[in-house]
C-alpha cells in the first residue's frame, strides 16, 4: 500500500505533491504498476482455486485456516485498487464518459464470463444427475431438482439471483464495477468523502439488513453493501491514500497492533479445528465475536484483512528484489490476467472434484489435483502473456499506454 | 474417561457380529464425544427406568425404498440403547418427513412434545436449508428457537447435522450451515452429533465408499447401522456427562 522509507526519500517522490490531494489519478499515470499487486492477485487466484475443490487436503495451505480472513479479501481489495489505477488514468486522459464506457464493458465481460461458467456447472449438474442414484442420498440429490424447471432456473441464473455454490465472487465484482464510475468520480475529487460514503452504505447495510435477493432464497453469499467497502478502500488506497496512510502504517504500534491481532485471530482459528480447546475461549469474548459474517464481511474480517496488509507492505517493499526473480514470476502472470485466470480456477475446480469423485480421492490424487491445476493456470497465464506481447508487436503503434500490457484490461 | 468410551466402543464391535462385514465403523468415534450433558434423560433412566427419544429431521433419517424407515438410523439407535442401558424402557419415535427446513420442522414441534412427551429429541437438520440456500442468519435463529421450545416443553435436545455426500459436494454449500450448528450447540451448550464429520473420516479411511453410484441400497443400511450405534454411544456419554455434573456440584 506504501513505499518503504528508502523509496519514499529519494526517487519516486517528483510525483509525490501530486499524490496528495485532488489530482491523485495523474500520479497514477506517472506511477508505474505496482508488482506487488499482480504478485498477491495471483496468489489469491491460487488460494481461491485450492479452496474451491471440495474436502482437498492441500486447502491446509491456504490462510482462511490460520485467521479470520480468506483470499476473498485480498482479491477484492486489490481488485478495487487496479480499477483505480486503471481506470483513474482513462478517467484523466479520456474524460468520464469514455472511462464509463470502459469500465461498463469490462463488467460485461465479467458477466459473459459468468454465464459462461454456470454452463459448465449445469453439465456437470446434468451429467451427475444422469448417473448417481445411491439410496443413501435421495434427499441431497433433491439438489437436481432445478434442472426439471430450466425456464426459472435459467432466467434467475441470467438475473444473477441463482448462483451455484462457490460462484458468488464474479456476481460481486460485476456489481461493484458497475456502480464505480461514479465513485471513480467522486474519488478523484474528494477522496474522504468517497471513502466515508463507502463506509456509510456498508454501516447501513448492517443496520437495515441491505443485500441482494437470491434464489430460490436467501441473499447473495457476498454481499454487495458489505463488499463493497473494501473494493473501495482498495481504489481509494491507489489514488493517493496510501501514501496518507504510510506514516501509520510505519509506526512501531501500528506494526505491533497487527502483529498482537494476527496472533489473536490464529489462536481463535485453532479453536475451531481443536474445539476441545473451545472452552478456553471466554464467554463474553465469543458472545462478541461469533458468528464472523463473511456474507456481510465482519468487522473482524475487515480488520484481519489490515493487519495482514499492514505487515505486507512492511516486510515486501516496492523495490523487494524476489519481485523480479523467476521464482515469483508464475504467480505474478495469473495475477495479470485475472479475469481469465479466475474462471479458469473455477473451471478447473469443478473438473478436480470430479477428478476426485469418480477416479479417486486419495491423498495422492488430491495433491495431484491441485498441482497440475496449478500449472494448468500457470501455463494459460503465459500464454496469455505471450498472445498479448506478440499482438502487441504485430499491431506496432496502437493507442500508447505506457504499461498496456499489463494494466490494460485487466482492472 | 475417553479412552473407556473408546474401549467399550471396540469391545462392543467386534461383539456385534451382525456386522461383520462393515468392519469396524466405530473407527470415526474419536469424533463422537458429548461436550454437554441430557439433564431430563440423565433423571428419567434413573428414576423412571424409561428414555423415550424423538427423532425429528428430514429425508435422510428415513432411507428411500420399501421398508427403508425399518432399516434408517433410528431403529439401530433403539436396539443399541437398549443393550447399553439394561433394565430401561427405551423407544425411539422418528417423525422424519422428507424436504423439511428448520423452519419448517420448528413449525411441528409444539404438537410433537404434546403428544410425545419425550425425554430426548434428536433433531437432525441443516441438509435442506443448505439445499435451499436459507439465509444463515434465519437458519440460525430458526435453530435457537427450537432448542428453546423444546427445552420448554421438558426435552433435552441433540443437534445432528447432514450427511457427508461427495458427489453433490460442489453443488450445496453444506459447511456454512454445519458451522452454525456446531456453534449453536457449543452455545446452548447441547451435544451435537456430528454426522458430517464422522461420514467424512468414513469416506477418508475406506470404511464406506461414499462416491459410489450403486443403486443397491446395502451400503445405505450399512451406514444407517453404524450412525445408529454411534449414536447410542453419544447418547449415554451425554447421560453419564449429565451425572457426573450432577455430582460435581
Amino acid at each position: 500500500m506504501d513505499q518503504p522509507r528508502s523509496a519514499l526519500t529519494q526517487t519516486a517522490d517528483a510525483a509525490a505533491p501530486s499524490l496528495r490531494g485532488a489530482h491523485g489519478a495523474s500520479a497514477a499515470v506517472a506511477a508505474k504498476r505496482d508488482v506487488r499487486l499482480d504478485l498477491f492477485r495471483g496468489l489469491a487466484l491460487w488460494l481461491i482455486f485450492l479452496d474451491h475443490i471440495p474436502s482437498n487436503a492441500v486447502s491446509w495451505v491456504t490462510i482462511r485456516n490460520y485467521g479470520f480472513s480468506d483470499a476473498t479479501e485480498i482479491f477484492v481489495f486489490i481488485s478495487g485498487y487496479t480499477a483505480a489505477f486503471v481506470y483513474g488514468r482513462a478517467m484523466h486522459e479520456r474524460g468520464f464518459v469514455l472511462a464509463t464506457a470502459r469500465v461498463l464493458r469490462r463488467a460485461w465481460q465479467v458477466y459473459a464470463a459468468h454465464i459462461f461458467l454456470f454452463m459448465i456447472y449445469m453439465a456437470e449438474i446434468a451429467y451427475v444427475a444422469g448417473s448417481f442414484d445411491n439410496p443413501l442420498y435421495a434427499e441431497e440429490m433433491g439438489i437436481l431438482d432445478f434442472l426439471k424447471q430450466p425456464d426459472v432456473t435459467l432466467v434467475q441464473a441470467l438475473l444473477l439471483k441463482f448462483k451455484p455454490a462457490g460462484m458468488d465472487i464474479l456476481p460481486l465484482y460485476i456489481i461493484l464495477l458497475v456502480g464505480f464510475p461514479p465513485l471513480l468520480w467522486l474519488l478523484r475529487r474528494l477522496p474522504v468523502v468517497a471513502l466515508a460514503a463507502s463506509v456509510t452504505l456498508y454501516a447501513l447495510s448492517w443496520q437495515f439488513d441491505w443485500n441482494m435477493p437470491a434464489y430460490p432464497s436467501g441473499e447473495w453469499v457476498f454481499n454487495p453493501f458489505a463488499w463493497q467497502l473494501i473494493f473501495v478502500f482498495g481504489a481509494w488506497c491507489a489514488l493517493g491514500g496510501s501514501e496518507r496512510l504510510a506514516p501509520l502504517v510505519r509506526s512501531p504500534a501500528t506494526q505491533g497492533l497487527a502483529v498482537a491481532y494476527l496472533l489473536f485471530a490464529f489462536l481463535i482459528t485453532l479453536t475451531w479445528y481443536f474445539p476441545r480447546y473451545g472452552h478456553y475461549v471466554p464467554r463474553w469474548l465469543a458472545d462478541f465475536m461469533y458468528p464472523i459474517d463473511k456474507m456481510n464481511l465482519d468487522p473482524l474480517r475487515f480488520a484481519h484483512f489490515l493487519a495482514l496488509a499492514v505487515l505486507t507492505v512492511r516486510f515486501i517493499p516496492r523495490d523487494w528484489p524476489p519481485l523480479k526473480s523467476e521464482l515469483l514470476r508464475p504467480l505474478v502472470l495469473c495475477g495479470q490476467h485475472s479475469l481469465e485466470i479466475f474462471c479458469l480456477g473455477v473451471f478447473l475446480a469443478f473438473a478436480g472434484h470430479f477428478f476426485l469423485v469418480e477416479v479417486s480421492d486419495r491423498l495422492t490424487a488430491q495433491v495431484l489435483v491441485s498441482a497440475l491445476g496449478i500449472a494448468a493456470m500457470i501455463a494459460t497465464a503465459w500464454l496469455l502473456s505471450w498472445y498479448k506481447r506478440a499482438e502487441g508487436r504485430a499491431s506496432g503503434s496502437g493507442p500508447k499506454q505506457p504499461d498496456a500490457d499489463l494494466a490494460g484490461g485487466e482492472a | 474417561m475417553r479412552t473407556l468410551w473408546l474401549a467399550l466402543a471396540g469391545v462392543f464391535a467386534c461383539v456385534g457380529t451382525a456386522l461383520a462385514q462393515t468392519g469396524d465403523c466405530t473407527e470415526a468415534a474419536a469424533l463422537v464425544h458429548a461436550d454437554a450433558g441430557l439433564s431430563r434423560a440423565a433423571p428419567a433412566i434413573a428414576s423412571r427406568h424409561e428414555l423415550k427419544v424423538l427423532v425429528a429431521g428430514s429425508a435422510s433419517s428415513i432411507l428411500a425404498g420399501p421398508g427403508g424407515t425399518r432399516a434408517a438410523y433410528p431403529v439401530t439407535l433403539q436396539s443399541a440403547l437398549s443393550k447399553r442401558l439394561p433394565g430401561v424402557a427405551v423407544s425411539v419415535v422418528n417423525t422424519a418427513k422428507p424436504r423439511q427446513t428448520a423452519a419448517e420442522m420448528l413449525a411441528s414441534f409444539g404438537q410433537v412434545l404434546a403428544e410425545q412427551k419425550p425425554d430426548l429429541v434428536i433433531w437432525q437438520t441443516g441438509t435442506v436449508d443448505a439445499m435451499r440456500a436459507i439465509d444463515v442468519d434465519q437458519f440460525r435463529a430458526a435453530l435457537e428457537k427450537g432448542v428453546d421450545q423444546l427445552r420448554a416443553g421438558g426435552a433435552d435436545v441433540m443437534l445432528m447435522n447432514m450427511q457427508y455426500s461427495p458427489r453433490t459436494e460442489s453443488m450445496i454449500a453444506a459447511d456454512p450451515y454445519a458451522e452454525i450448528m456446531r456453534g449453536v450447540a457449543l452455545r446452548e451448550e447441547i451435544p451435537i452429533f456430528d454426522r458430517l464429520a464422522v461420514m467424512k473420516a468414513w469416506n477418508d479411511e475406506g470404511t464406506f465408499d461414499l462416491s459410489t453410484t450403486t443403486k443397491n441400497s446395502e451400503m445405505a443400511e450399512q451406514v444407517h447401522v453404524c450412525i445408529g450405534r454411534l449414536l447410542a454411544d453419544l447418547v449415554v456419554e451425554a447421560v453419564d456427562f449429565a451425572k457426573e455434573a450432577k455430582q460435581g456440584k
